[in-house]
Order: structure tokens, then sequence, then C-alpha cells
């Protein structure tokens, strides 16, 4: 079974593809449909031979390759029928497999330069204790940081009690100002405070998208002090929560 | 300030990140240029006398690094061994370092495979970002590189990317690797 190990580096059926031609030295321009889908079809059967999950995308390819081998069987249409040459069934699968090759051309030189912590190496800090450094130089929580805090939070909730018939149903808005109450006696609230000591998920929902609403609505900004760092709630330039829309209905959640 | 490189070769010491020109010269209350030649003085001087490790040009800003001449003892010290990147991850981040902004669609249609795995693992060592939403039907998530791609790869910004080569032939000449046997192993007609 040396064979599978091999078999597995074919990145997918561009790259088998590429692999045939180059071994046939085949005019990548006027590819030889018949031959290559023969050649195609047959090492697909050796991998599904070794028991390899044959990935759906290599099938797929069988099929367009068959697909493309029908319309070159199909007489051409006469002149007057058609104008305008057609274009050969063929020429996307060749647009697809130059392009294919020069990003592989472009990850070998990638993976070819000299890369941090492999080849060079540059001084290790000590992670700063979290929250230690006051008034740093801030930056913008991006999305992703969001997204990331959102799943680790969830990650530590207990899935849902399935016991429970009825619970009480927490609503954005009535989040929103408790939020908002919390960050008037408070300069600043982490991300984790917003989310208390062990809420349920739907607390934990609830809460992510009250402070995602009072970040929409301008009252109230997240910052970190470092990238990846802790993520702060702040409250923004203090405008009265009255003068907003703060029922269910407004926010959309009704 | 007598010794402005020195002080200029101290805070590129402790900065655990490239540090930028405009955070030097704001610290020491110096106009950009002038701090932008002490920092190409020291990036010469380090190369000249052949020191351990070098002043370098990465993500906009100066950082120490060692010498790739030298990976070998250092990793012995670490008793690290060096990483690699599975094709898969070099393909998707090369299609993302040339192509951005891009939906993992567009980058699926190039490598012709599933990429969802490999943009995740890219997203979680925070090589790639998000950049936003494309506004077509679905609002699809697009990617690009982030400060950390231009760290580990050692360049200074993204003009800095190898141009693309383009070929209009299959070149011939890229390595094979170990796979030419393979067809013909399963493929009674060589």
């Amino acid at each position: 079974m040396s064979y599978d190990i091999k078999i597995e580096n074919f990145e997918g059926p561009l790259d088998l593809l590429l692999h045939l031609i180059r071994k046939n030295e085949m005019d990548i321009y006027n590819i030889p449909i018949a031959e290559i889908t023969a050649q195609y079809l047959a090492t697909i059967d050796t991998m599904q031979s070794l028991n390899l999950d044959v990935a759906g995308e290599f099938l797929l390819m069988a099929a367009t390759l068959l697909h493309i081998k029908s319309r070159l069987l199909l007489p051409k249409p006469e002149e007057d029928l058609v104008e305008e040459d057609e274009e050969d069934p063929r020429a996307e699968l060749v647009r697809r497999l130059l392009e294919y090759q020069k990003y592989q051309a472009a990850a070998r030189e990638l993976d070819e330069r000299e890369l941090l912590g492999r080849e060079l190496f540059a001084r290790a800090f000590p992670s700063p204790e979290l929250g230690e450094q006051e008034e740093d130089e801030f930056v913008a929580v991006g999305l992703y940081d969001l997204v990331e805090a959102m799943r680790a939070l969830l990650r530590q909730r207990p899935q849902a009690a399935y016991h429970e018939v009825t619970f009480e149903q927490l609503s954005v808005s009535e989040r929103i100002n408790q939020i908002l109450t919390q960050l008037a006696d408070r300069e600043r609230l982490t991300f984790g405070e917003l989310f208390g000591e062990s809420p349920s998920r739907h607390e934990v929902i609830v809460s992510f998208l009250a402070m995602l609403e009072l970040v929409k609505l301008r009252m109230a900004r997240l910052l970190q002090e470092t990238r990846y760092g802790t993520i702060w709630l702040y409250p923004a330039v203090a405008e009265s929560p009255a003068d907003f829309e703060l029922d269910e209905e407004a926010l959309g959640y009704g | 300030m007598d010794d402005l490189k020195a002080i200029v070769e101290a805070l590129v010491f402790v900065s655990e990140s490239p540090v930028k020109t405009e955070q030097i010269a704001e610290a020491l209350d110096l106009d950009k240029p002038k701090v932008g030649a002490v920092l190409l003085e020291l990036c010469r001087e380090y190369e000249e006398n052949g020191r351990g490790f070098e002043l370098q040009r990465v993500a906009g800003g100066y950082q120490f690094r060692t010498r790739a001449r030298h990976a070998e003892w250092v990793r012995r010290l670490s008793r690290a061994k060096p990483f690699r990147f599975s094709r898969a991850a070099m393909e998707t981040l090369a299609i993302i370092a040339y192509r951005q902004p891009v939906t993992r669609a567009d980058i699926e249609y190039l490598r012709g495979v599933d990429s969802g795995g490999v943009l995740k693992a890219l997203l979680d060592k925070r090589l790639v970002r998000i950049l936003g939403k494309k506004d077509i039907p679905g609002r699809p998530m697009i990617y690009g590189t982030s400060r950390d791609f231009l760290e580990l790869f050692g360049l200074n910004d993204l003009s800095g990317l190898p141009a693309l080569k383009e070929f209009d032939q299959l070149s011939l000449d890229l390595p094979l690797s170990d796979l030419s046997e393979v067809a013909a192993d399963g493929n009674q007609t060589p």
C-alpha cells in the first residue's frame, strides 16, 4: 500500500490533470480529450480500488471531461446556423489549468522564502498580563476577533438543558438597558464581563446581540489594547438612551 | 540627542513586532525623515558587520531578525523542527495573497477543490483575515492576507510579492515531485 500516500498528493482534479498532461507531454491548447479522460478515469479507479475516498471534485471533473468529449463528438453546426465561431469546448478547462499552474508556481515560490520561525528568527517576548497595560494604544476590534471571542464563549457554556419547559426570555432591548446601567457605574467592561458568571446559551446570544446593537447605535465602542488582547466595551459620548427606539420591534427581533 | 542612532536601536530592540518609523519619530519627537535615515543607516551597518542578526524591513516596520544561514543553529537551541505548510495551505494562501479580496468560491474555482478547511486553518493562524462581505447574492465573506502574513514571509508590503509568472504553455520544468509513476501504476498503458 505504498501508493495511497502518493495518490493523496494530488491536491485536486486540476492537479491530477496537469500531472497527466505533463507526463504525456500533451499540448495544453490541443488536449486529446479522449486519451486524457481515459487516463484520468483509470487513476480514479486506482484510487477507489485502494479504498481511498475519492472526493466529489474528482468525480465532477470526470463528468466535465466526458461532457467535453461528447461535445467534441457532435457534428459542427452548419455555417449558416452559427455565424461566429463557437468556442472550443475545452477552452474553459485550459484557462483553468493555466491559471491553476500559475498559482501552484506562486505557492512554491512563497514556500521557498525565508520564513520567520523557520529560517529567520526574531526575539520572543513574554505575553503581557491581561489588562495590565493601562491606556495603551488601542486597536479597533476586527470582525474575526469578535467571532472568535463569541465562539470561545459558546464553547465554555454548557449545552441548553433539555428538561426546561419554560424559561424567561431575556429580550435584546432589556439587555441593552442592563448593559447601559452597568456602563454607567463602571468606566468600561471587558467582553467577558458582559456575559456574567454562567449564563445560558440564550443569554449569551442576547447579550452579544445587545452589544452589537449598542455599537451600531454608537452608544458604545469596542476597543482592545493590543491585537488579540482583551476586548473592552466603552460607553460612547453619552447620549440619552431614551433618544432611541429600543423596543424589540424597532431592532428587528420582534 | 547625540546618540540618536543608539536610541533608535534601543527602541527597535524592545519592540515586540516590527516597529514603524512613525512610532519611533513620535516617541522621540523628531520628524519622520530624520528617523528614517537613522534606521536605514542602522540597516546598512548590521548588514555590513556580519553580526548574528540584522535589521530588516518587514510589514511596514523594522525588526531584528537572525540570518537565514544560521537557521540550523538557532533551531538546535530551541530543538524545533522547521515547519512546513501543506501544499493546499500554500496554494490557498498564494491565491488569497495575489487575488485579494477573494471569496471562498473564487478560491475553490481556481483550485478545483473544497477549500473551507484550509481557509479556516489559515484564519486560525491569522495569516488570512476577513475583509468584509461582497455585495452579491448571499453576501459571501471576502478574504485577504493579514499583517502576520507579511511578517511571516518577510514582506514589507504586498507590492513586495514576487510577480506572478504567466505561462502560455504547461511548464515542463516544474518539479514533477515523485508522482510520476502513480498514474502508470494504475493504468496498464503508461
